[in-house]
């Protein structure tokens, strides 16, 4: 008995190690077998301080608020209006995020603009030039300027409303992409020059500019082909956005795009999209300061993305000083990416919907991130629109519905003494008070 | 990130034009750099006198009595001829050291640009035109002289981050790029004993080929080896008392355009900084190669 | 024969002059003067008209140009003829790096030297140097033809998709996927023809002709040392 006792006591249990984890060790095998890194899309699904530990202080008796539905809550906001002639007027502050055909399809294109248009807002295009389903249906269209300069030419960047010179993207700030070649259709390779089923590397820096002083010669060439009207902006991934939001409006930039590390990809190695940039939440504030140093706060447009999901983060972001914000992978949901309805066929390829991000493979269940045409005739164009006109909508209420509790008769007079903060690491980012304090890492004074 | 010009002269009847032709230069590089800009230019000797150049931001009150003041302290004649918040101190060569220390009591808000026989540095903050124009540098004369105008990246814009920056007697550095690992390099150097003032990049890479030289590489080997030691982009352009050189990083990506004729060697970031240069038209003008390094000597 | 003294009227009235000859297009000949390096010179236009610019110019001269025929009478700072698509730019002395930079259609003609990057990204413009190229030329040029009458300098062709690369000279090294191919009787009819158009005298049979390797096209493990 007693040796039995003895025995049931020193016994151990099997412990998982947290370093060598089962996801971890999975990833080991995995690239043992394959010898090549994991590709994926989508953004940064790690968890990183984001908008959810910020709170909104709404009034009461020190502020007023303001009546829901009867008392005025503006959304509208003006992009490039600091050289170009043509600015772009937006009836609310959120906007579509450059993706590109190619990682999506013609319909998903069209469903984008078609959304877009439908709640006064913009859409971008991507690394693969602009397709008549997108410049047809989108009222106001940001056409891309990116390294591989994929069906560049002047005819459409004259048919756009806005230019984006793309220098980086948080999913991957300092690199390019990665389209592997079952992607590649006869469209796609059309459109890029390409070979049908090759893998399509996107080079990581311009091929005919490098740094600030030169960015300031090609902005110059972009606005003569377009005689100055287009509003000229620079996007670039979060890593340095106080130097790179510098540079940008030393540039002349008339709007610059920080894009965070929960921003998507088409495609990219996994380990870049999960250790390199940082969270939106951190780069917010350095790029206003940059903004603010150059006294062009609001002059030159700041517009956040990567990780904006509610109305919520709409409101939070634009009350620490951006102008706008874009979206991208919420878009995508909204138009029915990862819909649980296909779960079956999610299983099938090894995965649930949620976590679904195999992109580049083409072989979306439903429909969005793929060329194949079975595949793409399951999505709706018209009701995918109609889908992420409602999202754009919510947003947009959900976002005046805080700033009319703060006492706001415009979303840009948010402002950040309107949050407090839950954690130290939010405080820290977002130079917010902790909830109930008047202090934040790093306030001078204390 | 930047725009750079360099001048050697070959033709010594070009001299008195120096300081003209290299302002007019750097004024057309102000979009490549307009936060500050600065020069270095390359006089007359004068015996066995040394030039110490020295910047304030207080120069009405740090300048009045400083020659007399620091010619007592270093027992020796000093002579000084302001010029806005510079002035260039004549003394004797083998009094230079104690004129440093005796100048850092005297007046600890004076900073020194250069030191060197025949070299002086001028840079501030501001527009090139209103920089040029603040040291009267189209009147300067000279062998050669090199000079930048600054479009800063991640250090802050003042007059100690503006370059040129000097790396030894006579000798000085301009930079177009970024440097990507400066940061260890200057910790390494703080190891050696090479102070870094600034958090400038180029600063760094001016106290590495410093270093190198203080422990026995001539200026070309020391480019040499830069290219190994520093990472990042960067086109350099050097002087030396009779010499100027040219080196870009393996990748050579930005800009860097040359001319040579019978009277002369230039650089500029951009062709259109070359050209008012007398005979341009006929020059051979070409792209210097990535890796290479290039050097002219009187 | 119109005059535009750029010093004279600045950059914004000369490309907005230029490129509303797409409408009317009687004015057919333009003669630019005092370009003096300056920066993006006759871009985006959309007109079958000639345009000289004396002297040397800076960035990006010619554009997205269509149609128009650019002629520098002088040297081309970096980036001219950036995404061509069609016409033709003609650069009498040499250019800066990135000549012809992702261009679509079109023929630049270089008389002197280019630099580095020639025909970086090219998508289907065709490129005629009549003396040397630089470093990292043709990188990841996907379609359309460079002809070098002189040497290559360093990694020709790194990344290559389709483009079609001639040099007559020596090529100082070769880049990850670029080979030396076979020259069929197909090509030295291309050749001639480009030698022609760019006024060349250079016989096609002098020329080697090199392209992708197609290694890298599809990963394999076994090529990573080249990415």
């Amino acid at each position: 008995m007693k040796d039995e006792q003895q025995r049931f006591v020193s016994q151990t249990v099997p412990i998982q190690s947290a370093t060598f984890s089962n996801p971890i060790n999975a990833e080991i095998r995995r690239a043992a077998a394959t010898g090549i890194y994991d590709i994926r899309g989508g953004g940064a699904k790690r968890k990183v301080p984001h908008f959810d530990d910020l709170l909104f202080l709404g009034a009461s008796i020190s502020r007023y608020p303001l009546e829901g539905y009867r008392e005025k809550c503006d959304t509208r906001v003006t992009l490039g209006t600091r050289f170009a002639k043509k600015p772009i007027e937006l009836d609310i502050p959120v906007t579509i995020a450059g993706m590109s055909f190619g990682s999506l399809s013609g319909p998903a294109k069209e469903a984008l603009g078609r959304g877009a248009s439908a709640a006064g807002t913009s859409t971008t295009t991507g690394d693969g030039g602009m397709t008549e389903e997108e410049r047809g249906h989108s009222t106001k269209l940001v056409y891309q300027y990116l390294p591989s300069r994929y069906g560049m030419n002047p005819d459409d960047l004259r048919r756009a409303d806005a230019i984006e010179v793309v220098v980086g993207q948080g999913a991957k700030p300092g690199g390019g992409g990665m389209l592997l070649g079952q992607k590649i259709s006869d469209r796609v390779a059309e459109m890029r020059n390409l070979p049908k089923g090759i893998d399509q590397r996107s080079a990581c820096r311009h091929p005919d500019w490098t740094g600030p002083d030169d960015l300031e010669i090609k902005i110059l060439e972009l606005r003569e082909i377009t005689g100055w009207e287009k509003p000229i902006y620079v996007k670039i991934g979060g890593t340095r956005p106080y130097f790179d939001t510098t540079l940008a409006i030393k540039a002349g930039a008339d709007v610059v795009v920080l894009d965070g590390m929960q921003g998507g990809t088409a495609a990219t190695q996994d380990v870049f999209i999960e250790h390199v940039g940082m969270p939106i939440l951190a780069c917010i504030r350095p790029a206003v300061q940059a903004l603010q140093d150059q006294g062009l706060h609001r002059e030159v447009q700041l517009v956040v993305s990567g990780g904006i999901r509610t109305g919520a983060d709409v409101a939070k972001a634009l009350a620490l000083g951006a102008d706008a914000v874009a979206i991208g992978t919420g878009a995508l949901i909204a138009l029915g990416d990862n819909a649980p309805k296909w779960e079956e066929e999610y299983r099938k390829l090894g995965t649930t919907s949620g976590a679904y991000d195999d992109w580049h493979e083409g072989q979306d269940p439903a429909g969005i991130t793929t060329q194949n045409p079975e595949l793409m005739a399951r999505f709706d164009p018209i009701e995918g629109g109609r889908h992420l006109k409602n999202y754009l909508k919510v947003l947009t209420l959900e976002a005046q519905t805080i700033a009319r509790a703060c006492g706001h008769n415009h979303l840009h007079n948010l402002e950040p003494e309107d949050l407090c903060a839950l954690t130290m690491e939010a405080a820290a980012m977002a130079r917010v008070p902790l909830a109930g304090t008047e202090w934040y890492p790093g306030k001078p004074g204390f | 990130m930047c725009g750079i010009v360099g001048l050697f002269l070959k033709d010594k009847s070009l001299e008195p034009e120096l300081g003209r032709l290299l302002t007019d230069m750097l004024v057309t590089m102000t979009d490549r750099g307009p936060d500050s800009a600065g020069i270095a230019i390359y006089g007359a000797e004068n015996g066995s006198q040394t030039k110490l150049t020295v910047q304030s931001d207080d120069a009405d009150a740090d300048f009045a009595t400083l020659a007399d003041d620091l010619g007592r302290a270093i027992d020796a004649p000093v002579t000084l001829r302001r010029k806005d918040t510079h002035a260039v101190l004549d003394l004797p060569a083998d009094q230079a050291s104690q004129a440093r220390q005796a100048l850092r009591e005297l007046r600890p808000g004076v900073r020194v640009m250069s030191l060197g026989e025949t070299m002086e540095i001028y840079k501030e903050v501001g527009l090139p035109k209103d920089v040029a124009a603040r040291f009267d540098v189209a009147r300067m004369q000279g062998s050669h002289g090199i000079g930048h105008t600054r479009m800063a990246t991640e250090s802050a814009v003042t007059t100690m981050g503006a370059h040129p920056f000097s790396t030894g007697s006579d000798q000085c550095l301009v930079h177009n790029g970024s440097l990507s690992n400066h940061n260890s390099w200057r910790r390494k150097l703080a190891r050696e004993g090479v102070h870094v003032e600034t958090m400038n990049d180029t600063e760094v890479g001016a106290a590495y080929l410093t270093w190198k030289m203080q422990t026995g590489s001539t200026l070309g080997e020391a480019l040499e080896s830069s290219l190994d030691d520093l990472d990042g982009f960067f086109t350099f352009v050097v002087g030396t008392k009779d010499g100027f050189g040219v080196v870009r990083d393996p990748i050579a990506c930005k800009p860097a355009v040359m001319a040579e004729t019978d009277q002369y060697v230039a650089f500029g970031s951009e062709y259109r900084a070359l050209v008012n240069l007398p005979g341009i038209d006929a020059a051979r003008v070409w792209e210097p190669e990535p890796a290479t390094v290039y050097f002219w000597n009187h | 024969m119109q005059t535009f003294d750029l010093e004279a009227r600045g950059l914004r009235d000369l490309n907005s002059t230029l490129q509303a000859q797409k409408d009317a297009t009687n004015q057919t000949a333009w003669e630019i003067v005092n370009a003096r390096g300056s920066h993006a010179i006759a871009v985006g236009l959309d007109a079958p008209i000639e345009v000289t610019v004396k002297g040397s110019t800076g960035y990006y001269c010619g554009g997205m140009n269509k149609q128009a025929t650019i002629h520098i009478d002088g040297s081309a700072g970096p980036g001219v003829a950036e995404n061509m698509m069609s016409g033709t730019v003609i650069v009498e002395g040499d250019a800066s790096q990135y000549a012809g930079a992702t261009g679509h259609g079109g023929l630049l003609v270089i008389k002197g030297n280019a630099s580095s990057r020639c025909g970086i990204s090219m998508k289907g413009l065709d490129i005629v140097v009549h003396g040397n190229i630089g470093h990292m030329s043709a990188f990841m040029a996907q379609s359309g033809n460079l002809v070098v009458c002189g040497d290559a300098g360093d990694a020709l062709g790194d990344s290559l998709y389709e483009a079609r690369l001639f040099v007559r000279g020596a090529v100082k090294s070769l880049g990850a996927d670029c080979e030396e191919k076979e020259m069929r009787p197909e090509h030295l009819e291309i050749l001639r023809d480009l030698l022609e158009r760019a006024g060349c005298d250079a016989k096609p049979e002098e020329f080697r002709r090199y392209g992708s390797a197609r290694k890298l096209y599809n990963f394999d493990v076994d090529n990573a040392a080249a990415y």
